[in-house]
């Protein structure tokens, strides 16, 4: 394996951890912007933190390979 | 009565789309391009039309009912882990089903079991469990329509007629422009959904005098201020929850949808763009849901808090039937609706009606899916296709789809759960379960077809054990639990008032680990596929050099 996949891997595994966030559990202040919980404006950027994610593992970790046995002559069924 | 005009017109105009607007000239339609769309869709299309396959009435409707009674924990549990696991699913596993499909011709997953396990009737098992589970999901489309249509006529269109309405629009769309008819009305409708919730978003926070003032009566009020919190979730019922979006590929629709693509390089802006889509519907959804406890002076939202109040403070008291119709008044599938009503303009009301009538109607793609399942996995699997050819197969798959949108309207008139309840217990948590199908199928060489028929059996059981063990012990009141089964101290099975807990978590944790290793210890002692099968999907194990 790759030390990039297994960075990846890693940040992956990261982001999934800090999914729960038991943190936040309790306080809705700060409110962001005056009117979002912190709870859920830690959600929404999670959001944008896992949009970013898998946009390393399209650019760095793509199975490109598959798009060359997908273009193969499709069998009969 | 304008508002509802406006609905109606849309609808006219989404039979439209679907039925003529991309329909192909000339020739009886082959069956590839009727459930598959000949494989042929660009990225822009593949990308609106997947995200909105997946964006139904549960995630609308749902997601906000479920905020207005339990505020913003509703997000952290279904999008922002659906934003992560879907696409991460779909990266691994769509991937690798698209080629897969490509290169052997599938056309539904039970295809590719029988061809990578060698099997017949295990197949058939697998088919049959799909397709109770995938029921439920085309219910709560047909439930979500006659809500919303109720909702937008301000009652003038009832429930059971809204959704007939809903009903037979997506019944005429698919019926006649299948995978390519469905794809572009999704399309159109998940454009539609993303500009008009912006909208909603803007228009209701004017209508409430702006969010920064309500949001600081919520915390002042002890009633109001623990949903904008997470405090009464436990951190195991919200680490349950990241177990559920396994369910996106194991459900047929989405795996059908990830073969209708032209290159492969279409599920790469899919793969990112994904969690910012979830995140632009599901946060104005959520966050919505949660202020509608500041709009008490709507008559039908403080009829909902106040059930909720007489459950919370004399619930223990009540018999179970009355905690079971409090529970029903109290829930929040149409706040949504309640707020437009109350704060848009009659005209924009519609409008916006019309952007929440276009998720609500994703049932599209189950009954689609159901449809190219029961043709290939049974009518051609079992040679009807050979005998009576595909043009008789185009048009089995047409009735079969008739006959779907009937069952599940019978069924959401009589069907008393609400729409966030009746898909968790059932449809996504037995589609979680059946995730490890698709990943031993994909990834692991040693799996075999009685590892596949244990993993099918068991979430056929362990759905049917949930319902079965609900119906049979009332919901508690809130903050209760009724134990069911405990053992050296430890209570292993209690009914909550939302459902079940096995060990302190929701039953889909079990039932994909208890999946996962069924497939395993089943695979390992039974004899797995030929090697000349697993050429055709693995390359080969490189041999270490002999000492």
């Amino acid at each position: 394996m790759k030390s990039r996949h297994i960075l990846l891997t890693l940040a992956v595994i990261a982001l999934y951890v800090l999914h729960q966030d038991i943190w936040f559990w309790r306080t809705a202040r700060p409110l962001v912007l005056g009117f979002l919980p912190i709870g859920l404006f830690y959600h929404a950027c999670f959001s944008v933190a896992a949009a970013l994610l898998l946009g390393a593992l399209v650019k760095y970790a793509w199975p490109g390979h598959l798009d060359d046995e997908g273009d193969d002559e499709p069998e009969k069924r | 009565m304008i508002p509802a005009l406006i609905v109606f017109a849309y609808l006219a105009l989404v039979v439209y789309i679907g039925v003529f607007a991309f329909r192909r000239r000339g020739g009886a339609q082959s069956a590839e391009e009727y459930f598959l769309a000949s494989r042929s869709l660009g990225p822009a299309v593949f990308l609106l039309s997947l995200f909105g396959t997946n964006m139904t009435a549960f995630a609308i409707l749902g997601s906000s009912g479920h905020a207005f009674n339990n505020g913003i924990v509703t997000f952290g549990l279904m999008a922002s882990s659906s934003g992560m696991i879907i696409p991460l699913t779909i990266y691994l596993m769509g991937t690798r089903l698209w080629a897969l499909g490509k290169r052997h011709g599938f056309m539904t997953p039970v295809q590719l079991f029988r061809d990578r396990w060698e099997c017949s009737h295990i197949g058939t098992v697998i088919f049959a469990v799909q397709a109770a589970l995938l029921v439920p999901y085309i219910v709560i489309g047909v439930m979500g329509g006659g809500t919303t249509l109720q909702a937008v006529s301000g009652g003038l269109v009832p429930f059971w007629l809204g959704g007939a309405v809903v009903a037979m629009v997506v019944m005429s769309y698919v019926f006649f422009g299948g995978m390519r008819g469905t794809a572009w009305v999704n399309t159109f409708q998940t454009v539609l959904f993303l500009v008009f919730g912006a909208v909603a978003v803007a228009v209701i926070a004017h209508g409430m005098g702006g969010f920064r003032q309500a949001a600081e009566a919520m915390l002042a009020s002890p009633a109001t201020a623990p949903l904008m919190t997470r405090e009464r979730f436990s951190p195991l019922q919200f680490f349950s929850y990241t177990f559920v979006p396994l369910s996106a590929m194991a459900f047929p629709h989405m795996a059908i949808f990830c073969l209708t693509a032209r290159r492969m390089s279409q599920f790469k802006r899919t793969v990112t763009l994904y969690p910012l889509c979830i995140a632009a519907i599901w946060l104005p959804c959520v966050f919505l849901g949660v202020m509608a406890n500041r709009a008490s002076d709507v008559p039908a939202i403080r009829a909902k808090q106040e059930a909720r109040r007489t459950l919370a403070t004399q619930g223990p008291t009540l018999a179970p039937e009355a905690r079971d119709d409090l529970r029903e008044k109290m829930a929040g599938d149409d706040v949504l609706l309640l707020l437009l009503h109350r704060y848009a303009p009659l005209w924009l009301a519609g409008l916006l009606g019309a952007g929440i009538m276009a998720a609500v109607m994703a049932s599209d793609s189950q009954i689609l899916a159901l449809s190219t399942m029961f043709t290939e996995d049974v009518f051609t699997h079992y040679g009807g296709t050979a005998r009576f050819g595909e043009h008789v197969q185009v048009q089995t798959g047409r009735a079969f789809v008739v006959a779907v949108t009937l069952f599940a309207y019978v069924v959401a008139m009589n069907a008393p759960e609400n729409i966030f309840e009746l898909a968790i217990q059932y449809a996504l948590s037995g589609y979680a379960s059946l995730s490890p199908l698709l990943i031993a199928a994909l990834f692991w060489r040693r799996s075999t077809r009685w590892g596949a028929l244990a993993v099918a059996l068991w979430t056929a059981l362990a759905v049917a054990a949930t319902a079965v063990f609900q119906a049979g012990v009332p919901a508690p009141a809130p903050g209760r639990s009724v134990v069911a089964l405990a053992a050296g101290g430890i209570d292993i099975v209690t009914r909550t008032p939302g459902g079940t807990a096995v060990l302190g978590f929701m039953p889909v944790v079990p039932m994909v680990l208890i999946s996962a290793a069924l497939m395993v210890a089943v695979s390992l002692m039974t004899r797995g596929p030929g090697s000349a099968t697993l050429a055709r999907y693995f390359t080969p194990a490189v041999e270490p050099p002999r000492q």
